[in-house]
């Protein structure tokens, strides 16, 4: 039996009705297939819950943060919602367009880095907000791009 | 911040924050829980009826009554459930996350009296999934409650959103949380009678529950003595936009706004004037930089000015902001939220966006200003929850304090910013760049689990 099933069972157990456990096991099958959902990953959850893959991608598929396409290593997100579209976001934008060589929404050619702009992440007084593989970035200018870009590199 | 302002929620923090065990019974933490338990349900009840604690979250509904609305164990003899909504997502809203940076340990206090009141002894705390430094403190907190075997006979599961706003709607939360599509119910039955798993369950938000255990150590009708009437109690604003000193500020109900804007907030950036300000987060109904001069931050003075408090959450608008973007991009966030489910919401929230965009472009007609309107007022009133409302709302008042710009757009025959708004060339997440559009051949090896 594998640890992603066993780890499954401890997630079921957290709740009483079972079927709760989708989206955390959803959330640790993304951690452990390079950050999206390949078939294979749907199926393992499916199995660990008992379910069908069908019913796993309805859930994956509602929510922004599982990804059942594949994306980059690593997800470059720039908040462009009201507070920090006044404050400067697209200039934010812009710098990560020419530091990556690419539009927003699409992803490097050697599968590292996907740029996307996402709707409010919740640090509006500490604008322009970047969240980085999930930890966010505060008060980021067009300045500082070409750091946080080189430190994907490492 | 002045030292008269009384800090309820942040009292004791110092600017900092306690996210130790120690650090927070040093300055008197877990010493309501100690009181709560030795009260009975209707006791904690009635203190926070004393208080007229109202919710947190945007709706501003008395707590104590919400908890009284929850049957006794003989009349329902399902399990009782606390959901407490740490989704927050509403566009300006970033309290509840500094509240659970700087004192998980009160939050989590609070849950805990909160679930007594109610008789119930699981408690779900549904935090948005983009909040990954806040889940950490809240785990790492919970586990030394755990340790110092404070949590009683209460099983407290901190479970994580996966980036929905519509999940910081109490149904939709409710469906996600049980493992469906976040998707809203039809009310009634309301989540007290019939919430989670079908029994009965108290929702509420995370500034609210915090706010509980300093109830319950000043009393109830001391807390009610801070604050205005039918406002009681202080507030955490989230100040954000076009300000000198964005930030979160906890002060009392009934502050004024322009000091909020001027003095806390060190007044506009850049050297520019005020143009407006949305006051409760982006779904209330926009002011004119004269309104926000004379409104008070409480739910009576906002409410005659034709808006709301909502979230507490204040975006200042300078001179430089195009009302025409700024409806588009506000429309933007609710057709991308929209779940789907009610076709006033799920078509008029594109079909607003469209129309929006036709005028900023210039192509616009004084036919599609009415048309405008008259999407919105189609979606009013005709959905599960009030997400499209929300968006049509926003809009119709852009367009009622600034029907000239509109006009402008229209008989000018395109923006007259001409390029220079703040808003000017934003890219929004439904312009066409959605996320999953990297090339189709990246490979990577599968850990495939065998």
């Amino acid at each position: 039996m594998s640890t992603f099933y066993d780890e499954v069972q401890e997630l079921r157990s957290r709740y009483p009705d079972e079927r709760s456990a989708v989206m955390p096991a959803l959330q640790l099958a993304q951690e452990r297939h390079g950050g999206w959902l390949p078939e294979a990953a749907l199926r393992e959850v499916a199995d660990a819950l008992d379910v069908t893959p069908a019913y796993c991608v309805s859930i994956a598929s509602f929510y922004d943060m599982l990804h059942v396409e594949p994306i980059g290593r690593h997800v470059v997100e720039v908040c462009t919602n009201v507070s920090c579209a006044v404050s400067g976001a697209q200039g934010v934008v812009e710098a990560f367009e020419r530091e990556l060589g690419m539009h927003v929404g699409e992803t490097t050619e050697d599968g590292a880095v996907t740029l996307r702009t996402v709707e409010c992440l919740g640090g509006c007084g500490w604008a322009t907000v970047v969240a980085v593989d999930n930890r966010h970035r505060l008060h980021v200018r067009p300045g500082d791009v070409a750091g946080i870009v080189k430190e994907l590199g490492e | 911040m002045s030292s008269t302002t009384p800090e309820i929620v942040f009292a004791g923090t110092d600017g900092g924050a306690l996210t130790e065990l120690d650090e927070y019974e040093k300055v008197g933490g877990l010493q309501a829980l100690r009181r709560a338990r030795a009260m009975t349900p209707d006791e904690i009840v009635a203190e926070l009826n004393a208080s007229n604690l109202r919710g947190r979250g945007g709706a501003f509904f008395p707590t104590g009554r919400k908890w009284s609305f929850i049957p006794k164990p003989d009349q329902n003899p399902r399990p009782h459930y606390l959901v407490v909504n740490a989704d927050e997502s509403e566009p300006g809203t970033f309290k509840d996350r500094e509240i659970m940076l700087r004192v998980p340990f009160r939050f989590l206090e609070g849950c805990l009296i909160a679930a007594r009141a109610i008789e119930s002894t699981h408690v779900f705390v549904y935090i948005r999934g983009e909040y990954e430094r806040e889940w950490e403190i809240l785990v790492s907190a919970l586990e030394q409650l755990r340790a110092a075997k404070h949590l009683g006979d209460v099983t407290l599961v901190l479970h994580r959103g996966a980036g929905a706003y519509i999940c910081g709607e109490e149904t939709a939360l409710l469906e996600s949380l049980e493992g469906y599509r976040g998707q809203p119910r039809t009310k009634p039955p309301f989540p007290a009678i019939a919430g989670l798993y079908a029994s009965p369950t108290a929702v509420n938000n995370v500034e609210s529950i915090t706010t509980v255990p300093p109830i319950i150590e000043m009393g109830g009708a001391e807390y009610a003595t801070l604050g205005v009437q039918d406002s009681t109690g202080t507030r955490v604003f989230s100040l954000s936009g076009n300000v000198e000193r964005p930030g979160n500020y906890e002060l009392p109900h009934g502050f004024p706004l322009k000091d909020l804007i001027y003095e806390v907030g060190g007044g506009i950036a850049d050297g520019r004037t005020l143009k407006a300000v949305i006051p409760g987060g982006s779904s209330t109904p926009i002011l004119t930089a004269a309104e926000a001069e004379k409104v008070t931050l409480d739910f009576d003075s906002l409410s005659q000015a034709g808006t709301a408090i909502g979230s507490a959450a204040v975006i200042v608008l300078d001179d430089r902001c195009c009302m025409v973007q700024l409806g588009v991009r506000v429309s933007q966030f609710y057709e991308h939220e929209s779940c789907g489910k009610c076709t006033p919401c799920r078509v008029g929230t594109r079909w607003l966006t469209q129309i929006l965009k036709k005028i900023e472009s210039g192509d616009g007609t004084h036919a599609d200003l009415d048309l405008l309107l008259d999407v919105g007022e189609r979606i009013n009133g005709t959905c599960l929850c009030p997400l499209g409302d929300s968006d049509a709302i926003a809009v119709a008042s852009y367009v009622a304090k600034f029907r000239e710009e509109f006009l402008q757009h229209v008989e000018e025959a395109g923006c007259p910013f001409h390029g220079t708004s703040s808003l000017d060339g934003i890219v929004a997440p439904t312009d066409g760049h959605e996320a999953h559009v990297g090339p189709a051949e990246i490979r990577r090896p599968l850990e495939v689990v065998a």
